[in-house]
């Protein structure tokens, strides 16, 4: 800790950025917030509370509550192993492993929908198995909405959560080990508790991924207010017929956003 | 060292992020960046003119010196939304008059060019033998419609609700072409599109009669926009729409002739 202060220190008093810099930066700036000034400029403050109270963004709103945090659970349960895996284990092929649980983050999520179908459609490889078997269908479904989100979220908490296991101090697990603790207890006494800041930023990210899906939602599990509409599906579809609603509803994600990323700015840009 | 390395790997979380937040739906926005130069000219049309209409802008390039036509197909919705947020098109057809209406203030007088009836949309061999609008009702089967807001949703709507029936659908897609799809990839047992979208929608799908008495007549107008940087070239592209060589070309993709009134 105190290092990284010295550290920033130094890098704040050294000689002023190059002149070219400023105006750059300043431009970065400007592109950057004035869509979001742009978007405040347009919303129609005196209806916002009506707009925002309608049935139908209440449902979304309670939707994408219920479809983000089911994303992160199941991100949570799935990715921690396999974070924990990808930084302790050097099982063959892990760069692979690591590049194939990553590439949902690049991919687009229009492609990502498609290929969800294709394996848990209703004639997909594993849905028409599941279909059979047990009956159930996913697309169409708020489950499948949970299952698109966290397809495309999870990597967030895994990459974070990986980095942090790789970072942490491994002799504090090594001592719990010589005291007789088996991996079980190791883990959750020690590793979680020295990963716990990780964790939280990748929850956290996972969450605003989750958030803010929207192409492998509506591709997977369509479009339905109260079962499958999120969100940003909501925002897209008022956007055609209702800017006013649209904007509200915009209004409402960014300040989410902007609420998360302010959670964890002290994290990524300690001030201090 | 370790410290920074987290941070890096947040750093290009954060930004990989915002790239996805960036990424979805871009297909529709394409071309903000040119205005329509003298060799090209944008026309935004209706999701279920898709294939005739892609077929006339070839007509059109090759009688005019290659021109060149580039389609945004889309919910008629989506499109008058576009043109109301200034997107630079030239021509805009919709699929009803409502969407038309929405933009009047922003296009020269329109014209209807065609009509389309409505037809229930099932998986080949229709497996769950759907006959007839009433069937949609039973439970056990999966309906995908368009959304109200889309024209083909609205469509489906009165022709159901005229028929008495009550479909819960299991979505309602942002345009007809979604609807079609999610049949043909089995997803959906069920839709209600346009007749013209079951001849165009491949191998995978059949239709399904809906009875002229219980069918809606679906008008498309179109109009060249106001602000086209190229009004000889948008309003030829309505003229070869309108003509008779344009007429047949709608007819072979199964329009029928817009209502005369």
């Amino acid at each position: 800790m105190t290092t990284t202060a010295r550290r920033r220190r130094a890098a704040t008093s050294r000689a002023g950025a190059p002149v070219g810099f400023v105006l750059l930066a300043a431009l970065a700036v400007g592109f950057l917030a004035i869509p979001l000034i742009g978007l405040l400029g347009r919303t129609p403050w005196g209806t916002l509370g009506a707009e925002l109270a309608t049935p139908r963004v209440l449902l979304a709103l309670r939707l994408s509550l219920i479809c983000s945090l089911g994303a992160v659970a199941v991100s949570v349960l799935l990715g921690v192993p396999l974070a924990f895996l990808l930084a302790r284990v050097a099982f063959p092929g892990r760069n692979i492993v690591r590049a194939l649980t990553t590439l949902p983050m690049v991919l687009p999520p229009v492609v990502g929908g498609v290929a969800l179908l294709l394996a848990f459609g209703r004639r997909g490889l594993v849905g028409q198995w599941l279909d059979r078997a047990f009956g159930i269908t996913l697309p169409f479904t708020t489950a499948g909405a949970i299952l698109a989100e966290a397809f495309v979220a999870m990597p967030f908490l895994v990459i974070t959560v990986e980095a942090g296991l790789r970072a942490m101090d491994r002799r504090f697990e090594d001592a719990a080990a010589t005291l007789g603790a088996g991996r079980w207890l190791t883990f959750r006494r020690v590793t979680l508790p020295l990963i716990a800041p990780s964790l939280g930023a990748g929850i956290a990210l996972c969450w605003a991924r989750a958030l803010g899906e929207f192409g492998a939602t509506i591709t997977f599990a369509g479009n339905l207010p109260g079962v499958t509409q999120t969100m940003p599906l909501a925002v897209y579809i008022a956007l055609e017929t209702d800017l006013e609603a649209a904007i509200a509803l915009s209004l409402v994600l960014l300040v989410i956003s902007l609420a998360l990323l302010i959670a964890l700015r002290d994290r990524w840009f300690p001030t201090a | 060292m370790l410290r920074s390395r987290i941070r890096l790997t947040a750093a290009l979380a954060v930004a990989a992020l915002v790239l996805a937040a960036c990424g979805g739906r871009d297909d529709n926005s394409g071309g903000s960046s040119s205005a329509a130069s003298p060799s090209e000219i944008k026309v935004f049309a209706a999701a279920s003119l898709t294939a005739a209409f892609t077929k006339l802008g070839e007509d059109y390039s090759a009688a005019n010196g290659g021109t060149k036509v580039t389609f945004n197909f889309a919910g008629s919705q989506a499109l008058a939304t576009q043109i109301q947020q200034a997107a630079p098109a030239d021509v805009f057809a919709s699929a009803d008059i409502t969407n038309m209406d929405k933009v009047k203030d922003l296009v020269n007088t329109p014209q209807n060019f065609a009509s389309n009836l409505l037809a229930i949309v099932v998986e080949k061999g229709n497996p769950k033998d759907v006959k007839g609008l009433e069937d949609l009702a039973k439970p056990d089967l999966k309906v995908v419609l368009a959304a109200e807001e889309v024209p083909a949703g609205k469509y489906a709507k009165q022709i159901l609700d005229e028929a008495g029936v009550s479909v819960t659908p299991v979505s309602q897609e942002d345009n007809v072409k979604a609807v079609v799809t999610k049949v043909s990839l089995g997803e959906a047992d069920a839709g209600i599109v346009y007749v013209t979208d079951v001849s165009a929608g491949g191998n995978k799908i059949e239709g399904v009669d809906i009875p002229e008495e219980q069918n809606v007549v679906a008008t498309y107008p179109i109009a060249t926009v106001k602000a086209s940087k190229a009004p000889d070239k948008a309003q030829a592209f309505m003229d070869l729409v309108l003509s008779a060589e344009g007429q047949q070309v709608l007819k072979e993709y199964g329009f029928l002739p817009p209502p005369t009134t």
